[in-house]
């Protein structure tokens, strides 16, 4: 196993800005179109994270013109120009499936204030 | 060129190009291999060497064995195969590696795929089973196996339940994506026959030849 962990960290993106699940992201993707290429932003809310390594994602929820829209992107992809942290959720679990069932008012996720002590992650305990 | 290397499948993990395309891909060990023997046209009708893969206890090794590995001079050996191919280049204890290979080189890889016990049509040959529901009470079964009359017999061959897997198994045109020889590793795009650990036999390709 471990030339494998060493062969996916020749994959993993250091430099992209870190988040958790309850956090409001804008992920620049780069799309190709014939030989032209684009940046696209996906605006949302982080609702999963899943797998580890190389081939860890995440899922993107946001809602466009009233219909749910959620995509899956690879965290180490060399196709994200970056991510923007937007806001920083208060979140209480890991998967926030709970989310799609609600709409409006019952989906807002309180933001952590300046105030309120960090939530450490799993990422800056190690740093 | 060796026409091929002996290795042992390490495990599969997701490899990223440069245009951004994620590819399951198989991680080998590959070699390094010994030679330990040559075969000529004039002594044994063909032309090959013998690669030899994994060091192995003395005391694990027949005696007429051991002589045969003391005589090229190498240590003893869990796997040997023999390769086709040019020999003139190779003499009995040369060591050859994984720079056989280069980027997106095509391979054949042979190893003993995953064994999976006595399985029904279903698995084994891929049947459609029978309805769940609808009064059916066989669900998995392989339905009629023959007629009656004529020809009064099961046809031989017929495909039936059985033991699978655990035999050896080819996989052919398959792609090198990365070789790096000082880690003895190769990265083939795609999945590779066995268990992680198995033992593969890593060949230039046949196909389209």
């Amino acid at each position: 196993m471990n030339v494998i962990n060493e062969l996916e960290k020749t994959f993993l993106r250091e430099d992209l800005s870190k988040f958790r699940p309850g956090d409001t992201i804008a992920v620049h993707y780069k799309i190709k179109e014939g030989d032209r290429e684009r940046i696209q932003v996906f605006e949302g809310v982080v609702i999963a994270m899943k797998g580890g390594g190389s081939r860890e994602t995440f899922m993107v929820r946001k809602v466009s013109y009233g219909v749910g829209v959620e995509r899956i992107f690879p965290l180490h992809s060399p196709l994200i120009e970056k991510v923007v942290n937007k806001k920083k959720g208060r979140v209480r679990r890991a998967k926030l499936y709970y989310l799609r069932g609600r709409s409006k008012k019952a989906s807002r996720i309180r933001e952590i204030s300046r105030f309120e002590k960090p939530i450490k992650t799993k990422d800056q305990s190690e740093e | 060129m060796i026409q091929g290397l002996i290795g042992t499948k390490i495990g599969m993990t997701e490899i990223f190009l440069e245009d951004g395309t994620a590819l399951p891909a198989t991680v080998v060990n590959a070699g390094p291999c010994f030679v330990v023997d040559k075969r000529s046209k004039e002594k044994n009708g063909y032309d090959a060497i013998q690669l030899g893969y994994v060091d192995l206890k003395p005391q694990r090794v027949t005696k007429p064995l051991l002589g045969h590995f003391k005589r090229a001079g190498v240590p003893p050996l869990r796997t040997l195969y023999e390769f086709e191919g040019e020999i003139d280049k190779y003499k009995p204890g040369d060591v050859v590696e994984a720079d056989v290979f280069k980027d997106g080189d095509i391979i054949d890889v042979t190893g003993t795929s995953k064994g999976k016990g006595f399985a029904g049509v279903m698995k084994r040959h891929g049947f459609s089973g029978q309805p769940d529901s609808h009064g059916g009470m066989s669900h998995r079964r392989p339905g009629s196996i023959g007629q009656a009359a004529y020809p009064a017999r099961v046809w031989k061959g017929m495909k039936m339940p059985g033991h699978m897997g655990s035999k050896r198994v080819t996989v052919q045109g398959l792609e090198v994506a990365k070789v790096e020889t000082e880690k003895n590793m190769i990265i083939i795009k795609g999945s590779v026959p066995g268990p992680n650990g198995g033992v593969l036999i890593l060949k230039h390709t046949t196909k389209g030849i």
